[in-house]
């Protein structure tokens, strides 16, 4: 579909691809995220890809609405399927002391704990976007069988690395914050690390992920040697 | 040399900041950076800072420090502060000396929510994607700031030729009204709450931090809240959850969110906006993206004004007089 540019404050276009979560339109989102960046267009600021939309900030002092929608409309994007997407394999330990509601899930979804395990790995995991905090990456993918909706009252001090659904998404958090979603298990894959610019954030949106299942004494292993996974 | 203060007091959200981490929104990270970035812009100029300079932000609780060791030049700007040092009052926005064993005082004044304590020297801190401003909500980069805590001035010395008592300039204070880009989700609105948002009041409520500030006034139901994908937000994004009560995004906002926005407050007034307290009233005033624009321009423009001429507040009475008197007297003279 033609992008619908709309003005954000005097600081920001938003331009939506579509109005429903589904993997064409977030491609068509990653497309013209590319196209963006690389006509390196003057005064822009962030650009943030999610589900249906991308947004794109720029310093009104440099560049303005009219100006820059005008140059975002002549973009061609390519189509982003010529791409193949980059795979990650991201570890887990679904160790019941680390997957504090595998065993809610399992009776919620009518299986057992082994079986919403391989369920939850059987998944090809997409990156949708950043949000919330500080590299929470958002993953489509859930398979059907475990989709759950989020909880009524977010539990306290969930640690970061704890791998969790609500719905159709997945996500591995990177620090000590409250959450509603279901907790499957521990990672020791950062998706949030020391350093400086990209070094920090080692998967981008659009990256495919795939869960590996680890002991408990890998998961140990990997979380003490500080190099993420 | 390097200069330290203890904080003997200090309310919430008092945190070291600096321009901010522009850039990293797209992985979750925030901007982050000052509440107000004009009078943060204005206090680096008087203290001559570089770039990646530092300042204490201050919050509506306030903060008192002393000064352990040596001597420097500090100064203040930003909103309209009860500034003492050792109890002796001191202009809001000034620059001025701080010797050891002196104790520095900032309490809340007449108006204005956050104020900016800097340095001869820079605050030393951690730095995280190029940035030293704390990021509260994550603590990725340092933290609030605690009674106990110390706080190191490297690179610290007394520059007596900044010392400088300067107005508050009028672009600086909140005059109630708050111009607003309608968008980029009103079509989530029905047209009553759209009419509401530009003719009806608002309230700033206590509920106000780093994230963000709700309001209250005629509640801005919106009419599918809960269709909408996440998506980017902004310093300035109007944002109104279920409850109807908007919430105006600043500085340490989340950087995307499922509620639907109605507006977005134009960068000209946002630092404005920041330095509200509850129980202000404010109204909306729509205006386009282009005259946005143009009155960021003409603000920018204001703002660099005032700071070219913060030499001419320099210096004591005494010293600015008769830095008057020799002009006028070289102009009467050229007269004769």
């Amino acid at each position: 579909m033609t992008p619908l540019a709309q003005p954000v404050g005097d600081c920001g276009v938003i331009l939506r691809l579509g109005d429903h979560i589904s993997p064409d339109i977030h491609a068509d989102v990653v497309a013209m995220q590319t196209a963006v960046t690389a006509a390196g267009l003057p005064g822009v600021t962030e650009l943030v890809p999610s589900y249906t939309a991308l947004f794109i900030g720029y310093d009104p002092l440099i560049t303005d609405y009219e100006t820059l929608s005008a140059s975002l409309s002549a973009l061609t994007p390519e189509p982003a399927a010529l791409k193949a997407p980059a795979v990650r394999e991201v570890p887990v330990c679904y160790d019941a002391e680390l997957a504090p509601d595998l065993a809610e899930v399992a009776e919620r979804t009518g299986q057992s704990t082994e079986a919403v395990i391989n369920t939850h790995m059987s998944g090809d995991y997409m990156i949708y976007m950043y949000g919330f905090a500080p590299g929470y990456a958002y993953m489509g993918g859930v398979p059907k069988g475990l989709r759950l909706p989020r909880k009524q009252t977010p539990v306290r001090d969930v640690p970061g690395g704890t791998v969790c659904i609500a719905g159709p998404q997945s996500l591995v958090t990177t620090m000590t914050l409250p959450t509603g979603w279901w907790r499957l298990g521990r990672s020791p894959f950062r998706f949030l690390r020391t350093g400086d610019g990209g070094d920090a954030f080692p998967l981008a949106v659009g990256d495919h992920v795939r869960f590996r299942r680890i002991s408990r004494a890998e998961y140990e292993r990997r979380r003490e040697g500080k190099g993420g996974a | 040399m390097n200069v330290s203060f203890r904080i003997d007091f200090a309310g919430p959200f008092v945190s070291v900041q600096d321009r901010g981490r522009p850039g990293f929104m797209r992985y979750g990270v925030t901007e982050s950076g000052p509440m107000d970035r004009t009078a943060f812009g204005i206090l680096r100029r008087a203290l001559e800072g570089p770039e990646t300079f530092r300042a204490l932000e201050i919050s509506p609780g306030g903060v008192v420090l002393s000064c352990c060791s040596g001597q420097l030049t500090a100064g203040v700007v930003g909103g309209d502060f009860d500034i003492r040092i050792d109890g002796a009052r001191q202009p809001a926005w000034s620059v001025f000396a701080l010797s050891a064993g002196q104790k520095l005082s900032i309490r809340p004044g007449p108006s204005g929510s956050w104020c900016y304590l800097g340095f001869a020297g820079q605050i030393e801190g951690p730095e995280w994607l190029g940035s030293g401003s704390v990021h509260l909500a994550s603590g990725l980069c340092g933290r609030a700031l605690t009674a106990g805590d110390v706080l190191n001035v490297a690179r610290a010395r007394p520059r007596p030729d900044l010392h400088a008592a300067f107005p508050i300039p009028d672009f600086a204070v909140l005059d109630g009204t708050v111009r607003v880009v309608i968008g980029p989700q009103q079509n989530h609105f029905a047209p009553e709450a759209l009419r509401a948002l530009t003719t009806e009041p608002f309230q700033v409520t206590p509920e106000y931090d780093r994230m963000g500030m709700r309001l209250k006034g005629v509640p801005l139901v919106p009419c599918d809240a809960l269709s909408i994908p996440s998506e980017a937000l902004v310093r300035g994004s109007v944002q109104v959850p279920g409850h109807g009560d908007p919430l105006i995004l600043l500085a340490d906002h989340q950087t995307t969110g499922g509620y639907p926005k109605v507006a977005t407050v134009i960068t000209a007034d946002i630092d404005r906006v920041a330095q509200a307290r509850p129980e202000d009233r404010i109204r909306f005033r729509a205006v386009s993206p282009g005259d946005a624009v143009l009155a960021t321009r003409a603000a920018h423009r204001a703002a660099e004004r005032f700071m070219d001429d913060l030499s001419g507040w320099r210096g004591s009475l005494a010293e600015r007089l008769s830095r008057t008197n020799l002009i006028s007297g070289a102009v009467t003279g050229g007269a004769d």
